[in-house]
């Protein structure tokens, strides 16, 4: 076969990962009749299935799985081409390794909405592959035609006779084969388990308490270590003393690190009691005197000047001055914590031979690189064990409770748990942007907008992260939502101020996009209601040059009942929203109590994220988005008074509990368009839609998050 | 100090601890029952809620000494094989995402339905305060009453 080229079983795997990790494909086959594991056997960890001689389906899940369903959303494309039996696939989380690297990110890391859009194709490919490779397996054993046969449910059939081997009797056979080309892939309409709403795999464990989160990390002679850090960001270790702490039963060690002092225990309790014990003097740096009052007049003063231009349609300026009528707004959004269930931890153990690392990351090849940063070892003697994380919302792409535990356990020479209580994760991490939007826009005497005007004040998490990316002080990750704007509007004008703050600013859920859903998705209700119009015609009829939008925008209002009367004493806001290729409009239906206490009774989603890999999944996200920003929406806010947190726990940072849970209807729109992601794009759009209830109701608008009280 | 004595899941347990550890540090670091989670430390969030004589309680505030003579049930120990009706329904409506929360949310639900074997809307709203970040509690609601139907 002249599409077939004959390569050896190692050189196959070293091509194919030159030329893509799309089509590595591997089969371990256990030494006799052993288990199938990650940790033996002599397949080279570039590779994403492994298939044993006892018919096990091993799935190497790349990304990190936070609840968002990738640990069962991937190895699905994989399986569907496969023609696996679904009831035979298991899972591992893959290594730190470069074919496991996230093609849209260049490095092994999960975020951004990016994991099923990333591994749509290649893991599709890998199955195909994998799949083509069993036939002529099995062709060959039978000596008969290749076309004679068809793979289905985990076997081989020849079909006129018959015969069936199953994939685990055809692995052996198969490894030594050459590799295919390029495998068509099926028709979306012969799909058997994509669209389908497969069980998780991931929740019997979680049902039994068997899953493995970070924090249950145990391994052979580990400490547990806490941090006493600097309240104030930016501030350092002055002097210390241990007595008290070492005083302590349990306590073992007394360590300085870079972020702060680790006390060092056979247990989180003396190690927690230890620190409670710990007497440190800080030097508080120079962010001591910043206060949120501080910061918004700082965000005021920097909203009088121009920023560096990120859109500019046409001339706004002059629109506006000719404008017949024109509206004036400020939208302002504070500091927000991520607050994930599980809090940051992480295992380390460093060796002068290699490093193991045992974390809930969403950062694969970060912990890898800091590992050998701090232990001096090359990367590849870094091993990096990903577990199950109790959420990660962006806050586990973050190194700094990795690096601690690295530094931990080189200072003390042993395998170290660094574990932060809650008041160390509220107090102590890099928060959603504070912002400040002014918008200007002008309308004709028709009620058509003629300009529109946005400036964004905020503080940039690229600059910090990746500050290589800030062109001419533009972030456009931050003004993206800004940018996006995605109604008709002749004359429009977007600009920029990084404005640093010295508070530590990170990626939430969305990212810019909860930020610039509200302000932007407010505004154009303000415009509407200006115009005298209904806001969600209004809308619709500003979106006739952008399809996707309108799609969702229509459902959503079509099943909330747009027109009709809600129930006494309810109004319903909408917005719509893209973020990460996905367009989502939502419906929220409120009620405000007497004292003000806002009650959002339903929310009626409409998404389209092109085609669905798992639509159980895709609702799940939405149910989950909404509720992550509607808890921040009614509640979130973190405060900084001289330099600190003021926030500690859930009793002063309050999130969203079953009896305050709207319900949630989500509706899917059957979509072949390019594909988003869904772990985020649910979050942008309930701020907004919940905020324009309110003023339908109360005739107030709501320009300052969060809403608290609508009084 | 003399060691404590308690039983876990059905398991007499001798721990030599400071009394005032909390029984969920107890748990997870001295009996190696990490299916209870560490969520706020100030019994608010309830992801390490636990039974004490078949009564839910928050293990993260409960001074192991409260313990002693008492019959503590984990999620480790509230069925074998997740054949708990509770931990049946979960698994029906596929409810968790994260999952970290769950053995609290599940444990919290057990106590309500072994006291109340149909739970109104109310009854659920009253009894399950625990926090989920994923915002997993619709199917919580569907799933806690398909075990009060099913159990």
């Amino acid at each position: 076969m002249g599409a077939h080229t004959q390569v050896t079983r190692r050189e196959f795997l070293q091509t194919a990962s030159v030329v893509g990790a799309g089509l590595v494909i591997g089969f371990y086959l256990p030494p006799g009749r052993g288990r199938v594991t990650a940790a033996t056997g002599p397949f080279a960890p570039n590779a994403w299935l492994r298939i044993g001689t006892d018919d096990s389906v091993l799935v190497m899940v790349d990304r990190s799985e936070m609840g968002q369903g990738v640990a069962t959303s991937l190895p699905m494309l994989l399986a569907e081409e496969l023609e696996a039996d679904w009831s035979k696939i298991k899972i591992e989380f893959a290594p730190a390794d470069k074919a496991y690297t996230n093609p849209m990110f260049g490095m092994q890391g999960t975020g951004g909405s990016t994991s099923v859009r990333a591994a749509f194709t290649p893991l599709r490919k890998a199955g195909a592959a994998a799949r083509e490779l069993l036939v002529a397996a099995a062709a060959q054993t039978w000596n008969v035609d290749k076309a004679e046969c068809r793979a289905e449910k985990g076997a081989v059939i020849h079909t006129p006779s018959k015969r069936r081997l199953t994939y685990g009797k055809l692995a052996a056979k198969a490894a030594v084969l050459p590799a295919p080309a390029d495998v068509p892939l099926k028709d979306p309409k012969d799909w058997k388990i994509l669209g389908t709403r497969v069980r998780r795999l991931d929740t019997p464990p979680k049902v039994d308490g068997s899953a493995q989160f970070g924090i249950d990390v145990k391994v052979p002679g580990m400490l547990v270590a806490v941090i006493a850090r600097c309240p104030v960001f930016g501030g350092k270790v002055a002097s210390f003393d241990a007595t008290k702490a070492k005083a302590v039963p349990g306590v073992k060690q007394v360590v300085q690190i870079s972020s702060g002092v680790a006390v060092v225990a056979d247990g989180y309790w003396p190690a927690k009691k230890g620190r409670d014990a710990l007497e440190v003097s800080w030097d508080e740096g120079p962010n001591a005197s910043v206060s949120s009052a501080s910061i918004a007049q700082l965000f005021a003063q920097r909203a009088e000047q121009p920023g560096a231009v990120a859109r500019h349609d046409g001339e706004a300026e002059a629109a506006l001055a000719s404008a017949g009528s024109k509206l004036d707004a400020v939208y302002e959004a504070p500091f927000l914590a991520h607050a994930t269930m599980e809090p940051m931890n992480c295992t380390a153990h460093v060796r002068p031979d290699g490093v193991d690392i045992w974390a809930p990351t969403q950062f694969q090849t970060g912990c890898q690189q800091l590992g050998a940063e701090i232990s001096g070892v090359a990367p590849e003697k870094v091993q990096v064990h990903t577990t199950y994380l109790g959420g990660g919302f962006g806050r586990r792409f973050e190194l700094d409770f990795i690096r601690e535990a690295l530094e931990t356990s080189k200072a003390v020479g042993a395998p170290v748990k660094v574990i932060w209580s809650r008041e160390d994760d509220i107090r102590q991490a890099q928060y959603r942007p504070a912002c400040y939007h002014r918008f200007r826009a002008g309308l004709d005497a028709t009620g058509q907008p003629v300009a529109w005007t946005h400036r964004i004040v905020a503080p940039s998490i690229f600059a910090r992260v990746f500050p290589q990316t800030i062109k001419n002080g533009l972030d456009g990750e931050a003004v993206e939502g800004g940018v996006g704007m995605p109604y008709t509007v002749p004359n429009v004008h977007v600009d920029y101020l990084l404005t640093d703050t010295g508070i530590p600013v990170g990626f939430w859920r969305s990212v810019n996009n909860s930020y610039n859903a509200f302000a932007v998705e407010c505004f154009i209700d303000e415009v509407a209601h200006a115009a005298k119009r209904d806001p969600y015609e209004y809308r619709r009829d500003l979106l006739t040059k952008a399809p996707r939008h309108l799609g969702v925008l229509n459902l959503a209002a079509s099943k909330a009942g747009w027109g009709t009367a809600p129930p006494a004493g309810r109004a319903r806001g909408i917005a719509v929203y893209k973020s990460f290729e996905t367009y989502v409009a939502e419906v929220a239906e409120v009620s405000v109590a007497s004292d003000g206490a806002v009650r959002v009774h339903r929310v009626v989603c409409a998404v389209d994220c092109g085609p669905v890999v798992n639509p159980d999944i895709v609702e799940a996200q939405m149910q989950s988005g909404i509720v992550y920003g509607l808890t921040a929406a009614l509640w979130g806010e973190i405060t900084i008074d001289k330099g600190r947190v003021q926030q500690s726990n859930f009793h002063d940072y309050r999130m969203l509990r079953l009896a305050e849970m709207p319900q949630i209807e989500v509706h899917i729109v059957p979509s072949s368009d390019a594909q988003g992601g869904v772990g985020e794009p649910g979050t942008p759009p309930i701020a907004p839609a919940v905020c324009n209830a309110i003023f339908a109701l109360t005739g107030k608008r709501v320009r300052k998050l969060p809403i608290g009280k609508a009084t | 100090m003399p060691p404590i004595v308690l039983t876990v899941n059905g398991k007499r347990q001798s721990v030599d601890v400071a009394p005032d550890t909390p029984l969920l540090w107890v748990l997870r670091d001295n009996l190696g029952l990490t299916g209870t989670k560490f969520g706020c430390g100030i019994a608010q969030c309830g992801a390490c809620t636990v039974h004490l004589d078949g009564t839910a309680v928050r293990s993260c505030v409960m001074p192991v000494a409260a313990a002693a003579g008492k019959r503590v049930t984990t999620i480790e120990g509230l069925s074998s094989s997740r054949s708990h009706a509770v931990q049946r329904a979960w698994i029906a409506e596929d409810v968790p995402q994260c999952g970290y929360c769950q053995s609290g949310q599940i444990m919290a639900a057990a106590a309500l339905l072994a006291k109340n074997r149909s739970p109104s809307d109310a009854d659920i709203d009253a009894a399950m305060t625990n926090i989920c970040r994923c915002g997993t509690y619709q199917r919580i609601r569907a799933a806690v009453h398909r075990a009060a139907q099913e159990a």
